[in-house]
């Protein structure tokens, strides 16, 4: 049966000429980062030219570069660690109501020990508002941090412009960014960001490695106590053959970024109209505009979420859901419930999001196979009457 | 690389092949009780519909809003009612269902107890309404 993947926002396959780079890391090259002889010697040369190319990805200094074991550690990393810093200066913390889980469930970790967390609402299109921000601001405020890209609906926050704000404020700003990093450019100096999390199996790289960029003079306690690596900042001894494949994921993305992002926005832009097209009682979560190259979020009201996924994937096709009968929660997406959508329509929401290897014989399928699904299930639907406007 | 065949991790094959060849789908014209349970913030809705002769179940129909597990058992208590006297068909635990379709996961469990409450809620709608006759 032929498969389609079209989840590469949960991750991405890793490029062959990354698994090249990191297999050598893996025997030979075996040694600890830390220790002063030859063997180690060579394994930390290979984590500093890797540290290198992730730094010139997102326009930093490698010694800005922390690495960590994934992106969800960065966020923790950046949250807590600014948190524990300046909780002598304030204990307010700005995020919004649309962001991982990573940062949502750290800040609320916060909140149970003494610190106050301001959750920003978003507009329809899930667009958090710069006024909101301001307004949001006390002399207690230590960090905002605003996630670049979001994951489930794609729409990109103007993270620029929230930056400016914090910076007038001698605010420490930081964006999760695990969703644009390779895939959109990124520039610390340009943004404006303090703190930056990224993941590299989001761009084609290996699981379990990340990073935390750190601006220059940011107060941030360590993540890890244990030992002397990332300049004392995360203990640990290095993923070596990971961080390896992460500099060669951000150098090939670096190279590849132009032309595939145009490639993705037209692939998703046929997608979207197609869905739109051929479906009736289909919306299109997120901003119409200013999202993911690679994102399209739909809600097909009065079928499921995991019904349809199941039904996509017996027919090879793999997607996602912010429906609560996917998790184990229980409970729809916060991400679409913040967009003020009903709880039917998150229940029903579809997540495709496409990559390297998605064509637009891809698409095509997806837009034969779909209606088909929705149509059996709405047959089923008590929520369905037919003719109905 | 070993691949599952299918999506029987997650789900067993019973349950599988109730999802995608669910049984008695649809409206009842004139039905003789009707349960209605779920909400949208669970995200299951199932509507369940009887007919009845003579004290016993002769027909059943559903609708069902909900993901694979809740439509699979809304099918099986569907199937499992038919031919059923009243009294037995009240006997029919969320436990008894889950079995019939080989096991749900432990997550899933509420998707039986939904179907439970809706046969029961049909019944006593039947029995409300025959009482009234």
């Amino acid at each position: 049966m032929r498969r389609i993947y079209l989840d590469y926002a949960a991750t991405t396959p890793t490029h062959p000429l990354v698994l090249k780079a990191m297999l050598p890391w893996f025997t030979d090259g075996f040694g600890n980062p830390s220790s002063i002889h030859s063997f180690g010697q060579e394994a930390k040369g290979a984590i500093e030219e890797a540290r290198e190319k992730v730094a010139r990805l997102v326009g930093a200094k490698s010694d800005e570069i922390v690495f960590t074991g994934s992106g969800t550690e960065a966020d923790n990393f950046a949250i807590k660690g600014v948190a524990y810093a300046k909780e002598h200066e304030g204990k307010h913390i700005i995020t919004t109501a649309i962001e991982h889980h990573a940062v949502i469930e750290t800040c609320k970790f916060l909140e149970k020990r003494g610190f106050k967390v301001t959750y920003l609402s978003v507009d329809r299109d899930g667009l958090v508002d710069l006024g909101e921000v301001k307004k949001a601001i006390t002399d207690e405020t230590i960090l905002i941090s605003v996630m670049h890209a979001n994951n489930e609906i794609g729409t990109i926050e103007p993270i620029q412009e929230i930056a400016r704000i914090a910076k007038d404020r001698e605010i420490c700003f930081h964006t999760d960014a695990v969703q644009t990093v390779g895939h959109l450019p990124v520039d610390v100096d340009e943004l404006k960001v303090d703190l930056v999390s990224i993941s590299a199996h989001k761009f084609c790289g290996p699981k379990g490695v990340g990073a935390l960029y750190i601006r220059k003079g940011t107060r941030i306690v360590p993540f890890m106590n244990g030992g002397e690596q990332e300049h004392g900042r995360r203990a640990s001894t290095q993923n070596v053959p990971g961080i390896v494949g992460f500099g060669k994921a951000c150098q090939l993305a670096q190279e590849e970024m132009g032309q595939e992002k145009e490639r993705l926005e037209t692939l998703r832009d046929k997608l979207i109209k197609g869905i739109l097209n051929r479906i009736d009682h289909v919306h299109l979560n997120g901003h119409p505009t200013q999202r993911l190259p690679n994102n399209v979020n739909i809600s097909l009201e009065f079928v499921e979420g995991e019904s349809i996924l199941l039904n996509l994937d017996l027919m090879g096709i793999a997607a996602s859901t912010g429906s609560a009968c996917s998790s184990s929660v229980l409970e729809a997406s916060h991400v679409l419930l913040a967009l003020g959508l009903p709880h039917e329509s998150a229940h029903s929401s579809l997540r495709f999001s496409l990559g390297q290897e998605t064509t637009e014989k891809d698409v095509d399928y997806v837009l034969e196979k779909l209606p088909q699904i929705v149509k059996k299930l709405r047959a089923m639907s008590p929520l369905y009457k037919p003719g109905r406007k | 690389m070993k691949r599952t065949k299918d999506l029987r991790s997650l789900y067993s094959e019973k349950v599988m092949e109730h999802f995608q060849n669910p049984r008695n789908v649809g409206e009842m014209e004139s039905p003789d009780g009707i349960g209605h349970v779920g909400n949208p913030v669970c995200g299951d809705i199932m509507e369940l519909y009887i007919k009845v002769k003579d004290d016993i179940i002769i027909d059943a129909k559903f609708k069902t809003f909900g993901c694979g597990a809740a439509i699979a058992t809304s099918s099986m208590v569907t199937e499992m009612v038919k031919g059923k006297t009243i009294e037995q068909a009240l006997k029919i635990s969320n436990k008894a269902v889950a079995e019939a379709l080989d096991g749900l996961p432990p997550i899933k469990m509420h998707c039986s107890a939904l179907a439970e409450e809706a046969l029961k809620l049909a019944i006593e709608d039947y029995l409300a309404k025959s009482k009234r006759k």
